[in-house]
């Protein structure tokens, strides 16, 4: 096979992989550190898309600097999402978190195919279209960036939670609920602050999506089982993980594309899933537990 | 999730079979009928998922996965090699069982429970969805077609009626298998699994074994149901059949209903089916139906934790706390 068609590929699928890593560390920090799944992580995700494109739209605020607008509003509303719903209503129980997530995913998701009807969505900012060259191929601008900035985001979370207090307060929780609430930690706090960051990251990631993706109503489809597939190929909690399983996974269906075809070449990714659920339930960096 | 020990009474059984047998008699109109029959095709994909997720404990977000197959299988075997579709319907039995035990075997193996056998069971129904979009012989993403040919050999009725009542047994059987499987030892069992897997352990019940036979009968019923569909609807294709949206809806008729209940997913279905039509037909608008399930799943896991059906029970009900 042609080189030059490989290398595309390669950087592609390193593309890929970024704005899959982008979505999914906040969920890793969620599913992970706290062993919930949050259900509703996609519909978060389409929420968040569509206040950039109504920022955009309405106000004509550039999408990159909506992130000041978008990072602190998503954490104010998974704080107090989770405090004042998901937490209250789950009765201290996992799988009800589980369920609890998904009947909000099903609720947010119609209720926004009310408001905004069915249809994709685009933006156009004037650096859309501006390419790079990177060795034989062009790359979009905004991919890069978004590229870029999931990197940096697994490396600040990774040293927020590593060494803020906050960080400490939600590794306690996360490793031994009851001790923690015993050294006087505020487990539903530190729950509800995690779910906050979770939903602040994509916050920002919406603002980086924007510009290279669309948005409707089920945008969250395309990203729900590879987000959960990032974080379980990366190991719970670990965003190093993240970053190197969304690469994997973004590899992997770039390249799944190229040699299986289209319809075929999704398998990858839900294979990969199975198989590290099988065998390596607890990822590439996670502990073992 | 706790079931009672307390029997029901049969006077309560063949109240409510007469009143499905009469139903159609007493409204007889395609749209009334239609109504019963997807009420009762939606109790019986939702008997399918709790007999593993109720009854079992055994969360499962792929449940679609054995309707699908069920449904391809007959399917295929009627149009690809000409077999009457009547042979489908264990055909189909067959193929769900199979693949409920295949991923059973494989899952329980590897220890997973909970979350993570939620989400093996989705990218499993995934896998599927992919293989039959990308293959010929399920007609790819295109879909299969079955040809409008009425006649009862040819499991397609002249009136719908016949449907209703040919579902009408199938359901009938699922819950008579439901009330079964709460008298039986073997129900005893999964009871123990569900509540806690490891003094059921210590209690002497090979945990491994009884999770793997609740999911090849909760497969064997999931794939007549997608049978069913296929030969209701005369049409199919991966995202209808292999899609989340129908493990959802499996999930949520039990849940509503009453998960791990003989009669949740009969209740929460012929609400769904209330709600769906009631909500289309007063406001035309497209997916508020959904708005309320997704709502009144919230509400019913908050705080009507054994489903709906608690309200029918003179006892208060108890937040499902572990321990």
């Amino acid at each position: 096979m042609d080189p030059t068609i490989l290398a595309a590929a390669t950087i592609n699928g390193v593309l890929l992989g970024g704005m899959y890593t982008l979505v999914a560390c906040g969920l890793t920090l969620i599913y992970g550190v706290l062993h919930i799944i949050n259900f509703a992580h996609g519909s978060m995700l389409m929420l968040a898309m569509f206040g950039v494109y109504y920022l955009l739209t309405k106000l004509g605020i550039d999408p990159y600097v909506s992130i000041v607008v978008m990072v602190p509003a998503m954490y104010l509303f998974g704080y107090v999402l989770y405090k004042g719903l998901i937490g209250r209503l789950a009765h201290g129980r996992d799988e009800n978190i589980l369920l609890i997530t998904l009947g909000l995913s099903i609720l947010i998701e119609n209720l926004a195919l009310l408001f905004f009807k069915g249809d994709s969505r685009t933006i156009s900012v004037s650096y859309s279209d501006r390419m790079i060259e990177i060795g034989p191929t062009l790359v979009a601008l905004p991919k890069l960036i978004s590229f870029v900035v999931a990197i940096v985001l697994c490396i600040a979370l990774g040293l927020f939670i590593q060494h803020t207090d906050t960080g400490r307060s939600i590794r306690a929780v996360a490793k031994e609920r009851v001790g923690a609430r015993l050294m006087g930690i505020d487990v539903d706090r530190i729950f509800a602050i995690s779910y906050g960051i979770g939903l602040a990251t994509l916050g920002a990631a919406a603002c980086l999506l924007m510009p290279i993706f669309y948005v409707s109503p089920s945008i969250g489809h395309v990203f729900v089982l590879v987000s959960f597939t990032v974080v379980v190929l990366g190991g719970m909690g670990s965003f190093t993980g993240a970053a190197v399983g969304g690469l994997i996974v973004g590899l992997t269906e770039s390249f799944g594309g190229l040699f299986l075809g289209e319809s075929l070449g999704q398998i990858g990714i839900s294979l990969i899933f199975i198989l590290i659920l099988l065998f390596r339930p607890s990822g590439l960096f996670g502990a073992k537990s | 999730m706790n079931s009672t020990l307390k029997p029901i009474p049969w006077k309560l059984h063949l109240g409510v079979l007469a009143v499905a047998i009469v139903f159609p008699f007493v409204f007889p109109s395609n749209f009334m009928v239609n109504f019963g029959v997807m009420a009762l095709f939606y109790a019986f994909i939702g008997q399918s998922w709790n007999i593993a997720g109720g009854f079992a404990g055994q969360l499962s977000f792929g449940h679609v996965a054995f309707f699908g197959v069920g449904a391809y299988a007959s399917t295929i075997l009627q149009m690809r090699y000409g077999f009457s579709p009547w042979l489908g319907l264990p055909a189909a039995a067959l193929a769900g069982a199979v693949v409920g035990g295949i991923i059973a075997v494989l899952a329980f193996r590897a220890g997973l429970k909970g979350s993570y056998l939620a989400l093996i069971t989705l990218a499993f129904a995934e896998v599927l969805r992919i293989v039959a979009n990308s293959i010929s012989i399920t007609g790819g993403g295109l879909g299969m077609l079955i040809p409008m040919k009425a006649s009862v050999a040819n499991f397609q009725f002249t009136e719908r009626i016949g449907f209703y009542f040919l579902i009408l047994v199938l359901t009938a059987g699922s819950i008579a298998l439901a009330e079964w499987l709460r008298r039986s030892r073997f129900g005893a069992q999964l009871a123990a699994i569900r509540e806690n897997e490891d003094s059921a352990k210590a209690l002497g019940i090979d945990v491994f074994a009884e999770k793997v036979k609740v999911m090849v009968i909760s497969g064997a019923i999931g794939g007549m149901g997608g049978c069913f569909f296929a030969q209701y609807f005369l049409y199919i294709d991966p995202l209808v059949v292999f899609g989340v949206d129908k493990s959802v809806e499996m999930l949520l008729v039990s849940m509503i209903g009453g998960a791990g209940t003989v009669y949740g997913p009969l209740v929460g279905s012929v609400l769904l089916a209330l709600i769906s039509d009631v909500t289309r037909d007063l406001t035309q608008i497209q997916g508020l139906s959904l708005v309320l399930y997704g709502g009144l799943l919230v509400v019913i896991i908050a705080y009507l934790p054994n489903g709906l059906i608690d309200l029918f029970k003179r006892r208060t009900p108890s937040p499902r706390k572990r321990d």
